[in-house]
């Protein structure tokens, strides 16, 4: 709102409103192109390095990332930048002095500096309070490496301003298509599922944190727009285009920290003064941001591999030293001491000044400037950044390797591993994979968690003071304590060595192979497609025959084979409901909790997986005879006994959920409960399928049920009756129990 | 000074972010630089072509550096160099010949210099300065009072000649720096007007009723062709679209908007077209000393097509594209690669090049050179603003732009 006013304010110097708003218009399009550049991630993603650095200063492929940032704007013809340093500021606007960037023509960059921002929102309200952003602007953060031209997507905003002032932002997105046995994109973030109106370009629902892989939308969405877009093979390139409109907005929500999770989310679901969020596709274009060590990776590939042209090692576009390209994608600094034997493979980059010993083999990697590489060494899709020592017969493999490091010889680097600022590796040691080395101890209290990187004010105030606060406290005593230190890890990283493991907790350690610059495991990759594969299978068992609600829906058509694709999540979720049902009342069992607890935790598990009641039944059931079926059994008559002695044991259990027939007669008259049937195509499930031992003894066990009160004869009847319609095979049960049958007819009649 | 800095600091870093395209434009912004740059020097008074050599070398040096790829940058460096070279050797002929003269020749002016070709010593410095070179091959076989009479060279040497006895007295600084910039005038004049004396000839080789062919798409060309058909010539093009920039279409959409018979055929079917082409016309991005040209990629498989035809391959070339290296020094870089989006969409690859499963090495690759080169053998003509020449000429005409002191510009670093 503020920000609208002071804008009719300036348009308002001239002169009548009608003019004001022509005039605002005009002037709009003469203010100097102005960007916000975050260059703090307010992440820690990049921990233990980041310790030491700010991420935006870290080396991409030799050149500082936060220049890829700078040169493309400048490229992108933006002509004012403010760059925001929270972390590290004096490091920031040291290297921005040092690489002249404050001396280009036509491109001002100016430093804000601060040091109590936990977020993104703290940084934009800051900005917003020293009233220096004019006009639209663009908001990105240090860390994006593009090539794609601003022109037309701040046209098309500016376009849709002109005709909607609510229209105030505009986020870039490009394609990329995400891995369909991991769900993470080749920048491994997360899944992200955007719904666009593809006729208006407008966004409508962001979701990136998607742990089900479940996305409800809102139904109003649907009814206001004639058609909508749901993409999941969208990739956010955090590139910004904003009005003045989203500083002020952040300005008045000061909650709003993260641009995706609260200021766009906030703006989507709440609806904050109608304002609208556009997207803009580039095709060809490159965008990316690094947000992980994986997409650190990853990116410095595309780059090696030129699709950030004109931002190439070959190219000097900010001031990396000449570098030449010869074969297979092959940069070579014009200094560069290469043993005539030694075999520098395909996409590598060796920097100026590194010499390279005998027999030694660089293949994918990135070899920075001043490092001493020795004989024998193999080194593999690793980056290893300046004036890094390297002695004879090492092994690195997808490995980073920060500057001033010393490996001795006969180290071996697992893959995954990050060795921090001038860690030393002691001879012959072998550094586990994906292990972090540092100088700094692991700070104890820090939250390992991922998940908290955008944390609440209170801890993630913590963490701001500790990343800033801790590197210069401990420049100091690092000098005084190296010997303590080195003598305290010596063990840690091989004798003469120097350097603390970073452990990491064992949540985020099974993540850890998702965000590290090596590839993902075969074996890792097999044990996903496994599972996927799993749910796969059990989706084809299911698609014979159904357990749970499906047949409600589908019991006139029996023959179930025509189930669509929507219903996998169903049975996904349900596959998850049976197996949570199963450990429960395995724990019962075992702990001898009461019936009534036990129905207590089976219902609040229906209600977590929003199943219906029958769907219990039939995985307590399903649960007990599995019960019956591990308690040994010499012979049938032995399993029918156990399975005898369980289910009276816990007949109370499964009657709960089948409501006796006494309270149904008066409505369901017809048709027996379904709930009961359920039970009983469950355990026919079962005999065909997971517990074959049962099939011989399946009329017994009926018998049994009906004499214990579980199942009525009218759900047997119905189950035969329902069955007859179908093929020979689903007929083998109700062969078995014709006698049994038989004479419930014969029963009912008498009855009759 | 410091505009003279920001001046070259700006277009260093325009070089190097490849944010000039095009050779004739980088050309004429190089000359132009270096005339702003030589303008700017202050020059001692002893050894003055010396030092401004040194000076314009350092700079040269550095915009070379700036982008390797771009060899106008270098030919207008040594063209520049080359034109100080011979401003100093004119005017010490000069001065020997106003020493040896007595000073009746100081009353004359430069009209009854004109008028008196019998003067010995100020005819000697004339046509050392008029002809601007030892003597060239071209000299040697036309006619020298002819080339000595080309109006612009002849008209320039006039004015420095009247403006240098006028400075004569005052400072002799002045005068190198302003012959020199005078001559530099008249090299961006060369490269702004390049396409306007290449087009004057191009009736001469484009007859009624031919077939062109050409790829991609080059200024040079379009004159080129347009200017056949503004003297009425009636003719035919097929344009090969330029995969990947496709620089052929817009090519194809200027042809048609001045009334030329067009046809678009892909970079493909070249070779299957060639055969009813009589001439193939395109433009070049670099003519090496060995009369070997860089070209847009694609060239060489057209240049082997027409070879195999007998169909005549020519080259248009701006004087400014004339290189004095050959393609096998180190120091010339042939070939850029481009994005490789210029080939693929990349959001439509990008689970190719996901690197977080699989080895992690690349397997998909896209290689997206710029250029071609096409050996001097595949050539059958050059036409530059001087005319047209053999590829085996090349190396002569080089000689009589370039000064062989200049060839290598770039400082061996120590190391």
């Amino acid at each position: 709102m503020v920000a609208k006013q002071s804008g009719r304010n300036r348009g308002g110097g001239g002169g009548g409103t009608a003019a004001a708003t022509e005039v605002s218009v005009e002037e709009l399009a003469r203010v100097p192109l102005q960007a916000i550049l975050l260059a703090d991630s307010f992440a820690t993603k990049f921990h233990p390095i980041t310790l030491e650095r700010p991420k935006v200063l870290l080396p991409l492929v030799n050149v500082p990332m936060i220049d890829y940032t700078l040169a493309w704007l400048e490229s992108a013809g933006v002509e004012e930048v403010f760059v925001f340093c929270c972390a590290h500021a004096k490091q920031v606007a040291e290297h921005l002095e040092n690489s002249q960037w404050f001396a280009q023509p036509n491109f001002s960059v100016t430093a804000i500096e601060s040091n109590n921002a936990v977020g993104a929102g703290d940084a934009l309200r800051l900005i917003y309070e020293q009233n220096v952003i004019r006009g639209d602007f663009v908001l990105v953060s240090g860390d994006t490496v593009s090539n794609m031209s601003l022109a037309e997507a701040l046209g098309e905003h500016k376009e849709r301003r002109r005709k909607d002032s609510n229209a105030i932002m505009t986020m870039v997105i490009t394609q990329s298509k995400t891995s369909p046995t991991t769900r993470q994109s080749r920048l491994g973030t997360d899944e992200l599922f955007m719904a666009i109106d593809p006729d208006t370009k407008q966004l409508l629902y962001y979701e990136d944190k998607s742990d089900k892989g479940t996305v409800s939308l809102d139904k109003t969405l649907l009814s206001d727009h004639p058609s909508i877009y749901l993409h999941n093979d969208k990739q956010d390139c955090y590139i910004d285009i904003c009005s003045p409109e989203v500083l002020s907005t952040f300005a008045d929500n000061f909650d709003y920290q993260h641009l995706r999770r609260h200021f766009l989310k906030g703006l989507l679901d709440d609806d904050i003064m109608g304002y609208k969020i556009f997207t803009h596709e580039i095709q060809s274009n490159y965008a990316a941001r690094i947000d992980n060590f994986r997409s650190y990776d990853t990116v410095s590939k595309d780059i090696i591999q030129r699709w950030t042209y004109p931002l190439v090692p070959d190219v000097q576009f900010f001031g990396n030293s000449s570098t030449k390209l010869d074969r297979q994608g092959m940069y070579r600094a014009s200094v560069v001491g290469q043993s005539r034997s030694a075999q520098v493979g395909p996409f590598t980059v060796i920097g100026s000044g590194t010499t390279i010993g005998s027999q030694s083999q660089i293949s994918n990697s990135v070899v920075g400037e001043g490092c001493k590489i020795g004989a024998n060494v193999s080194i593999e899709g690793c980056y290893i950044w300046h004036n890094v020592t390297i002695e004879d017969g090492c092994q690195l493999k997808h490995a980073i390797v920060c500057d001033g490091v010393v490996i001795k010889s006969g180290v071996i680097l697992e893959p995954g591993v990050v060795l921090s600022y001038k860690v030393v590796v002691g001879q012959q040691f072998i550094v586990p994979a994906y292990s972090k080395v540092s100088l700094y101890q692991q700070p104890i209290k820090q939250d390992s968690d991922e998940e908290l990187e955008y944390a609440d004010s209170s801890t993630g105030f913590m963490d701001a003071s500790s990343l800033s606060g801790l590197p210069d406290k401990l420049k100091e005593e690092s000098t005084i304590q190296l010997s303590e230190s080195q003598l305290q890890a010596a063990s840690e990283v091989g004798s003469g060595g120097v350097g603390f493991i970073w452990s990491t907790s064992e949540g985020s350690h099974e993540e850890e192979w998702r965000h590290s610059v090596a590839p993902i495991p075969p074996a890792k990759l097999l044990e996903i497609m496994h599972t996927s594969n799993n749910e796969l299978e059990v989706v084809q068992q299911d698609g014979n025959l159904p357990p749970s609600g499906e047949l409600e829906r589908d019991s006139v058509t029996a023959n179930s084979n025509d189930y669509d694709d929507d219903d996998v999540d169903v049975k996904d979720d349900y596959e998850f409901f049976e197996n949570e049902v199963e450990a429960t009342f395995k724990r019962a069992l075992e702990e001898n909790i009461k019936e009534d607890d036990v129905i207590l935790e089976v219902n609040s598990l229906r209600l977590s997986y929003n199943l219906a009641t029958a769907d219990c039944s039939g995985a307590l059931f399903y649960s007990m005879m599995k019960s019956a079926l591990s308690a040994p059994h010499p012979s049938p008559s032995d399993l029918v006994k156990n399975a005898a002695t369980v289910i009276t044991k816990w007949k109370k259990l499964l009657k709960y959920y089948l409501p006796s027939i006494d309270e149904e007669v008066g409505l369901l008259i017809s048709s027996s409960d379904p709930d009961e049937i359920e039970v009983i195509l469950k355990f026919e499930e079962m005999c065909l399928e997971s517990a074959k031992e049962y099939s011989t003894v399946f009329v017994q066990i009926l018998h049994l049920l009906y004499d214990k009160d579980i199942i009525q004869e009218e759900a047997i009847l119905n189950w035969a009756s329902e069955k007859e319609g179908a093929d020979e095979t689903d007929k083998l049960f109700v062969k078995q129990a014709e006698k049994f049958i038989q004479w419930l007819n014969e029963a009912s009649e008498e009855e009759d | 000074m410091p505009d003279v800095h920001a001046l070259v600091n700006d277009f260093l870093i325009k070089l190097k972010r490849r944010k000039i395209e095009g050779s004739k434009a980088t050309a004429k912004v190089t000359a132009e630089v270096l005339r702003s740059f030589i303008s700017q020097q202050r020059l001692p008074n002893t050894n003055q072509a010396g030092a401004l050599i040194d000076a314009v070398k350092a700079v040269g040096e550095q915009l070379i550096a700036a982008n390797p790829v771009e060899l106008a940058v270098g030919n207008v460096v040594r063209r520049v160099l080359h034109i100080i070279r011979e401003e100093d050797l004119s005017l010490t002929a000069a001065a020997i010949g106003g020493l040896s003269l007595s000073a009746g020749s100081d009353d004359e002016d430069d009209v009854g210099h004109d008028e008196h070709p019998a003067l010995s010593a100020a005819a000697v410095a004339a046509a050392a300065r008029s002809t601007l070179r030892p003597p060239s091959l071209q000299t040697l076989l036309e006619d020298v009072p002819h080339t000595a009479a080309v109006p612009h060279t002849s008209s320039s040497g006039g004015d420095s000649e009247g403006k240098s006895k006028s400075a004569d007295k005052n400072s002799s600084t002045k005068r190198l720096k302003h012959n020199v910039i005078e001559a530099v005038n008249e090299l961006i004049q060369d490269i702004v007007t390049c396409h306007e004396q290449i087009a004057e000839q191009a009736v001469e080789h484009i007859h009624q009723n031919e077939v062109i062919l050409t790829l991609g798409s080059s200024r040079t060309v379009v004159e080129f062709l347009c200017a056949a058909k503004e003297k009425k010539r009636s003719f035919r093009v097929f344009v090969a679209e330029g995969a990947p920039r496709y620089q052929g279409h817009t090519l194809a959409k200027e042809l048609v908007t001045r009334g030329l018979q067009t046809t678009v055929i892909t970079d493909s079917a070249v070779f299957a077209m060639i055969s009813r082409v009589n001439m193939v016309i395109v433009g070049a991005h670099a003519v090496m000393a060995n009369g070997g040209v860089i070209a847009p990629v694609g060239l060489n498989m057209v240049a082997l097509a027409a070879q195999r035809h007998a169909v005549p391959f020519v080259v248009l070339a701006g004087i400014h594209k004339l290189c004095p290296l050959y393609p096998h020094n180190p120091e010339v870089l042939l070939n850029e690669l481009r994005s490789p989006s210029e080939l693929l969409d990349f959001g439509e690859f990008s689970d190719c090049l996901d690197f977080g499963s699989g080895s992690g090495s690349p397997i998909l690759h896209v290689v997206n050179p710029a250029f071609d080169y096409v050996p001097p053998n595949l050539v059958s003509l050059f036409i530059t603003d001087t005319g047209g020449h053999n590829p085996s000429y090349m190396y002569r005409l080089i000689a009589d732009y370039y000064s062989a002191n200049d060839l290598v510009l770039q400082r061996r670093s120590a190391s």
